[in-house]
């Protein structure tokens, strides 16, 4: 048989062991044996770890040694180490295309029982890579520059950081955040674990050197519509809704805010969680970035029924002299060219109304620690000060762990930071008011730096703990003590009784959870998500902030639960990554594109309506279709549309593929 | 579409207000339903705890039939429904169970396919079926001013994934209050009302009694409105019993949602069996007529 480009195909097949992820199924000498009776193949090897430094010098050895000019490599999956193996058949001397991964480890080794089956199956997928090897010919990679600026979306810690790290280096950064101010969950919290130190003094002159920042423009109250392009090269467009406050203009003097026509605060405040109110007009909160106020069109007068004396925009114009407020401001639509994009979207707290046993939003003392974050914060609306809905001081607080965590019915996850904030929230409450605290926990989980010295400091200053997970909080109530009263009822698993704790007030961990919109999200950057809704990450230890779609990066909670110190951390890689990306100056674009022979192509444009990337024009002079190299994706639509079989794609060409499945159906 | 009903032998003894009551709201709503033929036992009561599997083939047996006729089936025993959705779930999901009971019903010349039978609480129906705005249009005589603590048992919301949450369902709550009456919210909606636990281990069941009956009483409610049977045969006929060993009077009528449903719609007391509980329910209609 011989290969396409005239040579006779000399193959090299080596089987992986992968320790004992491939070898402890697959049986690996059997394979090897057998892959020596295979057409071509001149030798074939088991190594136990053929990704390591001796593996990948076998293959470079026998290519020089053999004279190897067909590499086939059968073990994990294309989506770990093609690159690793192309590299290594570079490096001997042949073709980087002259390579071929067989996936007997996804595919095989850990998705089987069966060590006889699956030893048979992973001979299958290595005769259908002989077969299929035979066709494959030398390809050369293109290189496309790459534009330096970045994208980075989401202005909470994650992204805030990110942004910071890539300006300092010297790059363009848009920083893009669907609120009116950046700053995200973090801005919201008055203490930080476990060192007490408050967060908005740590997190706000990073905001403020965000928006000071001369490589840094940021774009609020915005959301990104569309993504296109391909790593290097993306144009971005961003939506920007209409604030009716001129933001150039506005210097963040709250004299719109006191003018309104509603005299007192009537509406609940979206960044107090709804125990504090604001006006129609409003200024988040008083560190906000940009300071910039803003008008709720869905609570303004105005809006609703045209007939508002608009005191807010005549202060503005008389008092301030500025004459910021524009009723008429219309959405934006922004267009920019990116060559990495960052995902800094966060997350969101579990909806505590899910389970009705724990009484949210029927008890009015019932509380989600976000709530309690803005009630213990002395920016909040009481300043600081703990109390019930009714303005009296509890005497004792009930904090529930794991609220929509590590429970099968809600979020099987443990979201990492509960215990922690637990911990912080009971000592603020009890510094603060004196009050008894129980924590109801599952398991206390405090890995990482002081966090466990802090759970130890908590013990002594008497907070008390229960272990057992909570059957409902309820206003049953039996006895003198408990009435008037929240009850826990709770089994204490370490005594192994049932008890019922009287408390005022009861402050529920909610977990955390992918955002309601990271599906649309995830579609429209085009990464993955994990089965919980997380973004998927390319290697969970080794490409913790790469995605599956080159370019893109994530960081922070989006991609799961973790802290501040994890978020930041992950952010300084992300940024560190787009470095590494942006400096280089260019990518190499994977050479399995589509190809169009002009001789047999009859002008019909079928496949130019089809291309998902644009990818496709027609050249009128030749009165043919063309494909635009860096914009094609190798997907395929156009090969399998064209009526002429005028477009091939490479490394999926008819004859590999039927090569492929022919080698599949050898085996017995 | 016409409904079987499936009585199972409380609403044909203890319950019979409940049958009584029900079959004149379903004729006066016009919805049709006719009782399925030569029904026998759900299977619940103590077979269960016996011999799962026959109490499991005695339920099939009435799905068998009610699949014969391609119908959806009414239960409005909240045990029998419990049981009768239980064997569909294990059938379902247990090939060794379902081939046992297959091969059982066969020897009575029955076959089961599963799914084309759904069992059916009377609240759900009227709920989801009929609908709270089409009840509320038919209400004749309002409930106004009637404090009502609705108290659904342990078993309609179970197994799980029914038509209302298993431990806070609300069903109840709004068609009441489509009756006008005044319904209190409580946590004890699903908390065991005794069970069978009155008649075997009698301290435990009076004081699960005594908790709905005194926290109804402390909520300041003029009656209990149940869904079941078995739940409305402890509140009401231990009362005196429960009243004793707690020394305290309660005096609450117990009765079933269809009698409140069936007075707002407008039927004669005859016809909804309200002379047939131990504390009187009469005086909560005489606050409003």
């Amino acid at each position: 048989m011989a290969g396409r480009n005239g040579d006779l195909p000399r193959i090299g097949v080596y089987v992986c062991h992968c320790g004992t992820n491939i070898g402890g199924k697959v049986n690996v000498p059997e394979v090897v044996a057998f892959a020596r009776t295979l057409p071509n193949v001149v030798v074939a090897r088991e190594y136990k770890y053929m990704c390591s430094d001796p593996g990948q010098l076998l293959i470079k050895e026998d290519i020089q040694k053999l004279n190897i000019n067909r590499v086939i490599v059968a073990s994990c999956s294309p989506h770990l180490h093609e690159h690793t193996f192309r590299k290594a058949t570079l490096e001997g001397g042949q073709n980087p295309y002259l390579f071929h991964m067989a996936n007997i480890r996804e595919h095989v080794s850990w998705v089987t029982d069966d060590p006889e089956k699956a030893t048979e199956k992973a001979k299958a997928i290595i005769e259908a890579a002989v077969y299929r090897i035979q066709f494959h010919e030398p390809l050369e990679s293109k290189q496309v520059p790459v534009n330096p600026d970045v994208l980075i979306v989401g202005g909470g810690i994650a992204g805030i950081t990110a942004a910071l790290t890539l300006a300092n280096a010297g790059k363009k950064v848009y920083l893009v955040e669907r609120e009116s101010s950046i700053g995200g969950h973090m801005a919201k919290f008055d203490k930080t674990f476990p060192t007490l130190d408050c967060a908005s003094c740590i997190l706000t002159p990073k905001m403020t050197a965000v928006k000071d920042h001369p490589n840094i423009q940021l774009i609020t109250y915005a959301e990104v519509l569309e993504v296109d392009g391909y790593v290097g090269n993306f144009t971005v467009k961003v939506k920007k809704k209409p604030r009716y406050v001129i933001e150039d203009r506005c210097i963040g003097c709250y004299v719109c805010v006191e003018n309104c026509v509603y005299k007192t605060p009537k509406y609940p405040s979206e960044f107090d969680e709804g125990i504090g109110l604001r006006k129609p007009i409003y200024i988040p909160f008083p560190q906000a970035v940009p300071l910039v106020a803003v008008i709720d069109p869905e609570t303004c007068i105005e809006f609703k029924s045209g007939r508002c004396p608009k005191k807010c925009q005549q202060a503005c114009r008389e008092v301030v002299g500025r004459d910021a407020i524009d009723f008429t401001q219309k959405e934006e639509i922004l267009e920019i060219q990116v060559g990495a994009i960052v995902l800094a979207t966060g997350f969101q707290t579990f909806d505590a109304s899910r389970i009705p046993e724990y009484g949210y939003g029927r008890y009015p003392n019932v509380y989600t620690s976000l709530e309690i974050e803005r009630l213990v914060n002395s920016s909040g609306p009481t300043g600081g000060e703990i109390v019930l809905r009714d303005g009296r001081k509890p005497r004792s607080v009930g904090i529930i762990h794991c609220v929509g965590s590590r429970d099968r019915n809600f979020n099987p996850w443990c979201s990492r930071v509960c215990c922690m904030y637990s911990l912080k929230l009971a000592h603020l409450v009890r510094e603060r008011t004196g009050a008894e605290v129980y924590n109801f926990y599952i398991d206390m989980r405090t890995p990482g730096k002081g966090y466990e010295e802090f759970y130890e400091k908590l013990l002594h200053e008497g907070v008390h703990f229960i272990r057992g997970k909570v059957a409902e909080v309820t206003d049953w109530t039996i006895n003198p003590e408990e009435a008037g009263r929240l009850v826990i009822r709770v089994e204490d698993s370490l005594i192994g009784v049932v008890r019922r704790i009287p408390v005022d007030m009861v402050i529920l961990s909610v977990g955390l959870e992918p955002r309601a919109d990271a599906e649309e999200l995830r579609r429209l950057f085009n990464i993955s998500c994990s089965a919980e809704g997380w973004f998927l990450e390319r290697h969970p230890k080794l490409a913790p902030v790469s995605t599956y779609t080159d370019g893109v990066f994530i960081a922070g909670a989006c991609q799961g639960p973790k802290d501040i110190p994890d978020t930041v951390a992950q952010a300084g890689a992300a940024a560190g990554e787009v470095l590494s990306l942006v400096d280089r100056g260019f990518i190499e674009l994977e050479p399995n594109i589509a190809v169009i022979d002009a001789r047999k192509c009859s002008g019909c444009h079928v496949c130019i309506a089809l291309c998902p990337y644009s990818a496709i024009s027609f050249n009128e002079t030749e009165n043919v279709a063309q494909i635009n190299e860096a914009l094609c994706k190798g997907c395929g639509v156009c090969v399998g549309a064209c009526p002429s079989r005028a477009i091939h794609q490479q490394l999926f060409k008819d004859e590999q593929i039927m090569a492929e499945i022919e080698g599949l159906l050898m085996v017995e | 579409m016409e409904y079987f009903y499936y009585p199972g032998c409380s609403l044909k003894g203890t319950g019979a207000s409940y049958e009584k009551s029900l079959l004149e709201v379903f004729a006066l709503l016009g919805i049709p339903m006719k009782e399925l033929p030569d029904w026998n036992c759900c299977g619940a009561t103590s077979y269960m705890s016996i011999d799962e599997e026959v109490a499991l083939a005695m339920a099939a047996r009435n799905l068998a039939i009610a699949e014969e006729n391609g119908r959806d089936v009414i239960a409005p025993c909240s045990a029998c429904y419990m049981v009768l959705r239980k064997t569909q779930k294990y059938m379902k999901e247990y090939a060794h169970i379902r081939q046992s009971i297959l091969n059982a019903l066969k020897k009575a010349g029955l076959t089961y396919h599963g799914d084309r039978v759904r069992i059916r609480h009377p609240l759900d129906v009227l709920v989801n079926d009929v609908g709270i705005a089409e009840i509320r249009k038919r209400v004749q005589r309002s409930l106004n001013g009637v404090r009502v603590f609705p108290y659904y048992g342990c078993l309609i919301v179970r197994p799980k994934n029914g038509f209302d949450h298993a431990t806070y369902p609300t069903s109840m709550d709004r068609l009441l209050e489509a009756l006008g009456c005044e319904v209190i919210d409580h946590p004890l909606k699903t908390k065991c009302c005794g069970g069978s636990l009155t008649g075997t281990l009698e301290e435990v069941g009076m004081r699960l009694v005594y908790i709905l009956l005194k926290e109804a009483k402390k909520r300041g409610s003029h009656a209990i409105a149940t869904v079941c049977p078995l739940c409305q045969f402890n509140l009401d006929a231990y009362q005196e019993k429960v009243e004793k060993i707690y020394s305290e009077s309660l005096g609450i009528p117990v009765m079933y949602f269809t009698q409140l449903l069936g007075y707002a719609l407008g039927a004669e007391d005859s016809h909804l069996g309200l002379e047939q509980h131990i504390v009187p329910v009469q005086e909560v209609f005489e606050m409003v007529r």
